[in-house]
Order: C-alpha cells, then sequence, then structure tokens
C-alpha cells in the first residue's frame, strides 16, 4: 500500500484541494518578504561579494570564497599594506583609495524591514503549526516513508512527465514533506538565526549565537549558503506548480477550498 | 498563598508589566523623523524593538590582543582633502597639540578638550570587533575615554536627549543616551597600543560597539549635547537615506 495514501486517517485532508486559512495568510507573509529578503540581500552582498570565515575578515585578510557578483568582484584600488605591530608579518592597514559600488543604505533597512515580516509569519507558521498538529500530521515523514523503495518510487514519479495530477494541499508524497521540513523546520530558521548573528547590539545580549556560528563571518557565510538552498528551493517550488495546473494550485493557496 | 492573592498579585504584575513597557515605549517617542518613509519606519521599528527587548548594558565580546586582524581603512582617509582640509591640515601640525575637541549645548559647562587632556582622564582599552555595513568585519584594539566621562565633565543637563558628533571630514551623526553612557562608547585616540593612525580617524574617533561601523565617526572635531532629534540635514544619514540607528 502507498503510504502517503489519503486513505490513512491521520492524513485525510480538512480542506480537500485547498489550505487552511493560517497557511495561506502565513504562507504568503513569508513568500512576499522572502522575494523582497532575497532581493535587497542579493543588493547587499554585492557591497562585498567576499565570504570568510571566523570572527573577522576583510579586504586585507584571505576570503573563503570570492563571488563573481556585480562591479565589486576584484574590486580593489589600495595603498601599500602598513603593517600595525613593529615585528612586522602580523595584521596590516591599508586605505581604499576608490569607493565601491554601494546600494546598502535602501538595501538593508528594506532588508530589515522584510525580515519583520518574515519573522511574525515564521512564528505564526511553527506556532500554529504545532499545535493544530499540521506539521506532524502533514509534513512530518512516517518511518514506513522513508524506506528506499518509497522515496524511489517518488523521485521516479517526478521525473515522468506530464506530472500526476495532484490535488492542491496535503497528503504529500515524501519528496514534498522533506523538502517543506527542510525549508520550513531548518533552512527558514537558519536564515533568522545567522541573520541576527550579524548585529551587534543582539550579539552583545546572546553571545552563544558567536559561538553558535563559530563568527560572524561564518555565520554570514552560512546565511548566504541558506539563501542558495532557499533560492533553489523556490525555482522547483515554482517549476512543480507549474507542472501541476498552476492556476488551480494557485487558487488552493489563496482562497482555500473555494470552487 | 490563596486563590484570591494569587489572582491580585497576578494582576499587579500584568498591570506592572503593561506600564512598564508603556514606560518603556514612551521612552522611545525621541524618536528620529520618517519624513513618511517606509524604510524609515521599519528603521524605527528594529529601533525601538532593540531598546524595548534588548538589554541596555550587556557588552559586546571583547577579544584577546592576538585576535586582532588586518583592518582596512575606507571612506575618508585623508582629511586634509575635504571641505575642512585646511583646518584640519592646520590641527594636525605637532601632533596635533593644538587640536581641541569641543563640547557644547545642552551641558552646564562646555569645554573644549585637549588631547593631552582626554589622555588625563579615565581611560579604556577594548580589543572589538568592527562590523561594517558593506558586511566585512575586523578585530581591533582601541584606546580612549568613555563618552560618558567627558560626559559628566561637562555637567550633561537633564533635559539631554542625544549625543551629536561632528567630524572634519563634514560628517555628522548622534547616537542616544543609551548608547552615549555604554561602558564601551569611547572616544579613541589609540589603535592596536600605538596612536590614532590618519586614516582610522586620528587624533580622535568615536568608537560604538553596538552599532554598525558607520556610526563610529573619526576626525572627530566638535560634539553637541541636545534635547532634541536634528537630523543634520544634508548631510545627515537619515536625509542620504541610511538608518539612524544601526544595531543590526
Amino acid at each position: 500500500m502507498d503510504p502517503t495514501s489519503a486513505d490513512d486517517p491521520a492524513e485525510t485532508p480538512l480542506e480537500a484541494g485547498g489550505h487552511r486559512l493560517w497557511v495561506r495568510l502565513t504562507h504568503w507573509a513569508i513568500a512576499g518578504a522572502a522575494i523582497v529578503l532575497i532581493v535587497s540581500g542579493v543588493t547587499i552582498l554585492m557591497a562585498h561579494p567576499r565570504l570568510y570565515w571566523g570572527h573577522a575578515g576583510n579586504d586585507l585578510t584571505q576570503p573563503l570564497l570570492e563571488i563573481p557578483l556585480g562591479p565589486n568582484h576584484h574590486h580593489g584600488s589600495w595603498s601599500k599594506a602598513t603593517p600595525f605591530f613593529a615585528s612586522g608579518g602580523g595584521p596590516v592597514t591599508a586605505n581604499r583609495l576608490v569607493e565601491p559600488w554601494n546600494q546598502n543604505s535602501w538595501a538593508r533597512s528594506l532588508h530589515f524591514l522584510a525580515a519583520w515580516i518574515f519573522l511574525a509569519g515564521l512564528i505564526a507558521y511553527l506556532a500554529l503549526g504545532t499545535a493544530t498538529g499540521h506539521l506532524r500530521r502533514y509534513l512530518w515523514p512516517r518511518r514506513a516513508e522513508l524506506s528506499r523503495d518509497n522515496i524511489g518510487r517518488d523521485i521516479k514519479a517526478h521525473l515522468r512527465l506530464p506530472m500526476p495530477d495532484a490535488e492542491p494541499g496535503p497528503p504529500y508524497a515524501i519528496l514534498q514533506k522533506l523538502s517543506y521540513v527542510l525549508i520550513a523546520l531548518v533552512l527558514l530558521p537558519l536564515m533568522f538565526l545567522t541573520g541576527i548573528s550579524m548585529s551587534p547590539a543582539i550579539a552583545a545580549d546572546y553571545p552563544f549565537l558567536l559561538d553558535l556560528f563559530g563568527g560572524t563571518q561564518s555565520a554570514r557565510t552560512l546565511h548566504f549558503f541558506a539563501f542558495v538552498a532557499i533560492t533553489l528551493f523556490l525555482v522547483v517550488h515554482l517549476v512543480m506548480i507549474l507542472l501541476t495546473r498552476p492556476l488551480r494550485q494557485l487558487r488552493g493557496m489563496t482562497l482555500g477550498n473555494r470552487r | 498563598m490563596t486563590d484570591a492573592r494569587i489572582r491580585i498579585s497576578r494582576r499587579a504584575l500584568i498591570g506592572g508589566l503593561a506600564s512598564s513597557a508603556g514606560l518603556l515605549l514612551s521612552g522611545c517617542n525621541e524618536e528620529p523623523p520618517t519624513y513618511g518613509n517606509l524604510l524609515r519606519m521599519g528603521d524605527n521599528l528594529t529601533y525601538s524593538a532593540q531598546r524595548l527587548l534588548l538589554s541596555r548594558t550587556s557588552l559586546v565580546r571583547e577579544y584577546d590582543r592576538a585576535e586582532i586582524t588586518s583592518m582596512p581603512a575606507i571612506g575618508t582617509v585623508d582629511p586634509t582633502q575635504g571641505k575642512a582640509g585646511d583646518q584640519y591640515a592646520a590641527v594636525m601640525r605637532g601632533d596635533f597639540a593644538d587640536w581641541r575637541l569641543e563640547v557644547v549645548g545642552s551641558v552646564g559647562q562646555p569645554k573644549s578638550f585637549s588631547l593631552a587632556d582626554l589622555k588625563r582622564m579615565k581611560s579604556r582599552t577594548q580589543v572589538t570587533r568592527h562590523m561594517c555595513e558593506e558586511g566585512w568585519t575586523a578585530i581591533a584594539e582601541w584606546t580612549g575615554v568613555p563618552l560618558g566621562a567627558v560626559l559628566e565633565a561637562v555637567a550633561i543637563r537633564p533635559a539631554a536627549r542625544f549625543v551629536e558628533f561632528h567630524s572634519f571630514d563634514g560628517l555628522a551623526d548622534s547616537v542616544d543616551l543609551v548608547d552615549a553612557f555604554h561602558p564601551q562608547t569611547i572616544l579613541a585616540y589609540g589603535m592596536n597600543g600605538r596612536d590614532l593612525p590618519i586614516p582610522h580617524g586620528a587624533p580622535l574617533r568615536l568608537r560604538v560597539e553596538r552599532q554598525i561601523g558607520y556610526k563610529s565617526l573619526k576626525f572627530l572635531r566638535r560634539i553637541v549635547v541636545a534635547d532634541r532629534f536634528n537630523d543634520f540635514g544634508k548631510t545627515g544619514s537619515i536625509q542620504n537615506g541610511w538608518a539612524w540607528h544601526v544595531g543590526i
């Protein structure tokens, strides 16, 4: 028997062909905020497209990764480096001779404005998802679903075109459950935690944030990779919707089960 | 404890929480203007939330000297080239012997401090992380006089709400009194065990450790204690599109 079948009483959808009101509201709050966060976040990254590990990293230290993004990639017009200490070989300073491309004035303020909406949506989603049993019932995979056979079958089903015609909303097959669990319980909370780890005011109150990720720059690097993963999820999510009667999916997530 | 007393104390607790929240919120009435700009409203929301939810006295992490890193000098690195370049060039001669820091405004005793005056006052040395809005960070050791000690020396008035900073490179900015009297907010004249280098803001720069780097103005020349918020017009952060309070 297909373990993801709607015959399982625990997974009987409450609103056939749609989503509950709080799911729709939090989904669109988080989705709208995420788009703004991605646009403003990429703009912020373009000001300094270098990633580091640890507490400190700048143009005069070794980067972990330089991202070929925008006019500041390999930007550099610096005066000769001079050491801070007489012993030499240690930390240096140098003057920046040309100001780089920087749109952080609006991008930072927009990022943090959208972050409030994102945070409110995420807290509401996780609280209601836990309180109503939604997360446990519809997203958390059952042991039988994690069998190699079942996952293999679901992968094959996703590779075949046209995609099977699925009703919007739960119940979900295993790949869909795993990707929703990954995004809602891992990546989005990680985005919040790595984000606030970069705040000097918040890190002063909660210094464990610095130790949790190994430093501000490590948190920034993880923030970037979580962004990449979320963007990939978004692309796959949109492709899946386009392949499974997009207008009906859109109506299910916006108006619920109204026909 | 009886049920009735528990109810009363609960009510007292809720009432107390509500009134202290109200007090804290009203303390945030002194917010920068938004001019109807949605982004500035978001900035003020973040500012109020940080003042409400975060401790006002928590210290940023201080590192070991061995953890000091390289640090770029950005923005103005040679103030003799700027608008007040001649004035800066005049005071930089003789290791800034003729430089003075004017502290005026809502104070009982306005004063003018020489570098030697400031070095005679109590000093604080801290190895902290500079977080630039661009995304990079650097760890350096800063030595200076706590801003709070300077404000006490000029007898700051009870009506004061903000402390403004004016620099030789034409910038102006301000902090509220929470940050002004924070123990790690210092007027730094030393960096990594030496006099502050010119590209890093000699002879005196501000360090506001719980805010992003651009708050820590370099090349200070004047401090004005103010009762009301000043956006500094075209030279201020707000009208240039930048957030005034940048704890994140």
